[in-house]
């Protein structure tokens, strides 16, 4: 099916991007400055300039789809060059909140969990366990064995705990984690 | 002179390296570190991309817990834990209504504004300056070729340290041990962070990349600042030559580890035993 | 140049500095500072026997540092005069005062050490400005390597490389260890289209030299290939379109579509970081050399110049035209006007273009005995003026002066000079500037004419 572009506002997802991360894709030449230094560029779906051209014109399940934003490590390169100023990995950070918020599946499953339990670790006992964290991640994406020659390693040089590490406080950590929102709406650049 | 320290989860697990280096250094410069009572994970980059205020409310818990404390200022060694906390303090200094929401959520505790947040490397290099530095050196790194490493470190919000794209603080420090610094391309590429665990073929590509950097500046060891950097160098390393057919042998060891190296400290106290790439090169120091 | 130089309407003063303007079109008096050449231009034939012999060897300006020239120099080959100029920076006998080989053997005895700037004064009806342009200092760049690797070159750099009388013959060699190029690739708008650490307007002139250059290195070097990293191909001229693909035909130039998002070194290659946005992948290629497309900047000292003209200049220092349109050669200041790149970045046809339209704009001024302005001035009723002149410092222009009526200082407009602004006329506290045309009376009678049929009478 064609893509008929001029079906709703097609501003739209411009603008909402805009409200939510305080950053308008509309100023994006598509140089692809972005792209040229994405060290992860290469095992993406779509550059990161493609994504920001799908806000321009208001392909929102491609962007919204693509592992591009899952897999962007936030490492900032785009954005510290970016000709326009325009924080890119800004924009990957809302694009993935607005993801979860409508239920889109994740371009990369692993990712998407891996963050989800790495929360749920801190919500848990306030601090990351990273034994648990990984043991569990390891479960849940079916792949008991992966770093099975590493992790005793780190194991035995005492760089993983049996137990984990928790503040004395959890439940003002667990309020945090119950009240917060995805959005701060307040905020428009 | 009495400092706050944050030393976020890495640094009591995988990165206990770092805390016992930079642990040992302050205490030869007298300096002593007093742990944010019952401090909480920063949140890391997960809790951001989940939820735009759970992303600063973890880090303000910890603000205001060293405020509460009486801090002044709070030292942080690992760069995501400083962006975090160091981000959070500047939007709410600047957005009273993010400040009021943020009370709000952590049950009415308040944040004044009241704590400079300081990396180790701006640290060791403004607040207590090379001079010093260079005074309290026993055994000068001579002979030492060391490619400092800074991955997304000066591109984190929050940071404003340093040039972005050929930062030289760590350089100065090192060169300030006795060791002689490399001039090397890769000083700021990315170490592909947490997707070591995630998609642990990304993070291996980009750590050859940096190795290979290193190895063609012809250091003999890479410094770090960061817990992850330091992992995904060091415990990847054997993975990256599995993969590629490599042979490199890097030890990746701390800033502070070779300042207490430098500065007398055994290299027992400073957890050298705790590399995967043994760090043997600095035995003869 | 030559010709110009031997006309006998034309006088060129070259290596001289405009020090102050005074007056206005069709009366300017200029004072130019001739700087101290230490060369008697009477007396010197030309032979180039000083620089010849002369010991210091100082790198080349006009060669962009590839290639040295002397301390007693001419600055290229065809410069109009013909006659060297002392570089006292450099020079022995002004730094040491040691050698003095340039006087010894100079046939002519023009050689003078003594020679001091001279300020001259020139009667002037009209002003053509035509001041050019600076390139962007591209060391912001940092990570293009912020100007630490010597193989990442400029435009200009390569456009002297490749001029076969320039300081390699046109060979097109890499400044780092002299071999050819072969792998050559080209980054447009480098400071160009970039508001955060550059300038947000386009150049206009690199997508066209730079496929130039890539055609002349065919030429030069038959087995070299040259690849280009652009944003958008602005050929927008006759013929240019034709060219571009000229370029990418015959002379078989890669265009890439993406901006370079890093450059290092990697062995004795530059790795040059791109993507391509077409292909939507990410790519790097290995290069001998890298040639920079650096943003036309304007001069660093074009502000000073704009100052002394009292002529409005762009928020880069560009010379503002008097209307984009219709008087796109004029300045606003009347007999002043402007052709080239201090006015936006041009290239060569376009530049010629607007000289030819400057200099007949210039000729108009002078084939009339009466000059033709705009009715709408400001005028002072030197009844009511007070003498406090607070109009003259409002004036934008500098178009007030003073004058003596029934034995009192009162303000009065020089008429060629006023715009019409008005500003004078808002400022006088006595109500005794009006401009032509715009009298309180005037303005309020048409706000009144469409409520009132009646006729209104214009006081």
């Amino acid at each position: 099916m064609p893509e008929i572009l001029n079906r709703g506002d097609i501003h739209a997802f411009r603008d909402l991007i805009l409200t939510l991360s305080g950053q308008d894709a509309s100023r994006c030449i598509q140089c692809g400055k972005c792209s040229s230094g994405c060290p992860i560029a290469y095992e993406m779906e779509h550059l990161p300039s493609q994504i920001l051209r799908f806000i321009q014109l208001n392909m929102q399940e491609k962007a919204l789809s693509s592992n591009t934003i899952w897999l962007c490590a936030v490492c900032e390169t785009c954005t510290v060059r970016c000709p326009e100023s325009i924080d890119i990995a800004g924009i990957m950070d809302a694009l993935r909140k607005v993801c979860r918020e409508r239920g889109v599946k994740p371009g990369d499953k692993k990712i998407a969990k891996f963050n989800e339990i790495f929360l749920d670790s801190i919500k848990s006992n306030g601090r990351v366990y990273e034994l648990g964290l990984v043991m569990k991640y390891n479960m849940a994406t079916a792949q008991p064995f992966k770093d099975a020659a590493l992790g005793p390693v780190m194991f035995s040089k005492g760089k993983l705990k049996i137990s984990p590490d928790k503040v004395q406080d959890t439940g003002v950590v667990k309020n945090v984690f119950e009240k917060s929102r995805t959005f701060i709406t307040s905020k428009k650049d | 002179m009495e400092i706050g320290y944050f030393p976020g989860c890495s640094l009591h697990s995988t990165a206990q390296e770092f805390d016992l280096s930079v642990k040992a250094v302050c205490n030869l410069l007298d300096i002593h570190l007093q742990e944010i009572p019952d401090w909480n994970c920063c949140g890391a980059s997960a809790a951001h991309e989940t939820s735009e205020e759970l992303g600063f409310a973890l880090p303000y818990l910890d603000l205001v817990k060293a405020e509460t404390a009486s801090m002044e200022t709070v030292l942080s060694p690992c760069p995501s834990c400083f962006s975090h906390l160091s981000e959070t303090h500047e939007k709410v200094v600047s957005d009273n209504a993010l400040g009021a929401r943020l009370t709000e959520i952590s049950g009415g505790k308040s944040y004044q504004g009241g704590i400079s947040n300081q990396h180790v490397l701006d640290f060791f290099m403004n607040e207590v300056g090379l001079d010093t530095i260079r005074e309290k050196v026993k055994k000068p790194l001579e002979g030492l070729k060391v490619a400092c490493y800074y991955g997304c470190l000066t591109r984190l919000p929050g940071v404003n340290m340093d040039s972005i794209e050929h930062p030289m603080m760590m350089d100065r420090i090192i060169e300030a041990l006795g060791a002689e610094v490399v001039d090397w391309t890769h000083k700021t590429e990315c170490c592909g962070a947490s997707l070591s665990i995630t998609r642990t073929e990304i993070a291996l590509r980009l750590g050859r990349e940096i190795l290979e950097a290193a190895q063609h500046a012809q250091a003999d060891c890479i410094a770090v600042v960061c817990p992850l950097c330091q992992s995904n160098l060091d415990a990847r390393q054997s993975g990256i030559n599995r993969k590629y057919g490599t042979n490199f042998s890097f030890p990746v060891v701390y800033m502070t580890q070779l300042m207490g190296i430098a500065m007398g400290v055994p290299g027992s106290q400073l957890g050298f035993d705790k590399h995967i790439v043994a760090p043997s090169i600095l035995n003869r120091y | 140049m030559t010709e110009s130089s031997q006309d006998e309407n034309i006088e060129v003063l070259t290596y001289s500095e405009i020090e102050n303007i005074e007056g206005f079109i069709g009366n300017f008096d200029v004072t130019i500072r001739k700087k101290a050449r230490s060369v008697d231009m009477s007396k010197c034939t030309g032979c180039g026997e000083c620089v010849q012999k002369c010991p210091t060897k100082v790198p080349s300006e006009f060669d962009m540092g590839l290639g040295k020239r002397k301390a007693i120099y001419t600055p290229f080959a065809q410069a109009v005069p013909n006659v060297p100029v002392i570089d006292r920076d450099h020079c022995l006998k002004f730094q040491k005062d040691k050698c003095g080989v340039c006087q010894k053997v100079c046939p002519a005895d023009a050689v003078d050490y003594t020679q001091q700037d001279e300020l001259i004064q020139r009667k002037v009806g009209a002003i053509i400005v035509a001041t050019g342009f600076s390139l962007f200092d591209w060391s912001v760049y940092e990570e293009y390597g912020g100007g630490r690797y010597k193989d990442v070159i400029t435009g200009l750099h390569l456009e002297r490389m490749l001029d076969t009388s320039g300081p390699t013959e046109g060979k097109v060699i890499r400044p780092s260890d002299g071999r050819e190029a072969k792998q050559i690739v080209f980054v447009q708008c480098v400071g160009s289209r970039d508001e955060a650490k550059g300038v947000p307007y386009c150049s206009r002139i690199c997508c066209m030299y730079t496929a130039k250059q890539t055609i002349l290195l065919k030429d030069h070097v038959p087995d070299s290939q040259s690849y280009v990293f652009y944003i958008d191909i602005r050929a927008a001229g006759k013929n240019y379109e034709e060219f571009v693909k000229k370029a990418q035909r015959e002379s078989g130039t890669v265009y890439i579509r993406g901006r370079v998002s890093k450059i290092y070194d990697r062995g004795d290659k530059l790795i040059v970081q791109g993507s391509d946005t077409l292909a939507g992948e990410r790519v790097e290629i290995e290069a001998d050399l890298v040639v920079l497309a650096t943003a036309v900047v304007p001069n660093p000292d074009a502000v000073k110049l704009a100052q002394m003209l009292n002529m409005p200049y762009d928020q880069y220092g560009f010379y503002t035209e008097a209307h984009p349109k219709l008087q796109p050669v004029e300045s606003v200041t009347a007999g002043v006007f402007l052709t080239g790149s201090c006015q936006f970045p041009k290239d060569i046809p376009d530049s010629v273009a607007m000289t030819g339209a400057a200099s007949v704009r210039a000729c108009a001024v002078f084939s009339q005995d009466e000059l033709t302005i705009e009715p709408k001035i400001a005028w002072v009723d030197p009844e009511k003026c007070s003498g406090c002149f607070n109009c003259m410092e409002a004036c934008p222009f500098d178009a007030i002066i003073s004058e003596e009526y029934k034995g009192k200082m009162v303000a009065k407009v020089r008429e060629s000079v006023c715009h019409g602004c008005g500003n004078c006329a808002s400022t006088c506290r006595t109500k005794s500037v009006t401009v032509k045309g715009f009298s309180d009376e005037q303005i309020y009678a048409q706000i009144e004419a469409p409520f009132f049929e009646e006729e209104v009478e214009v006081a």
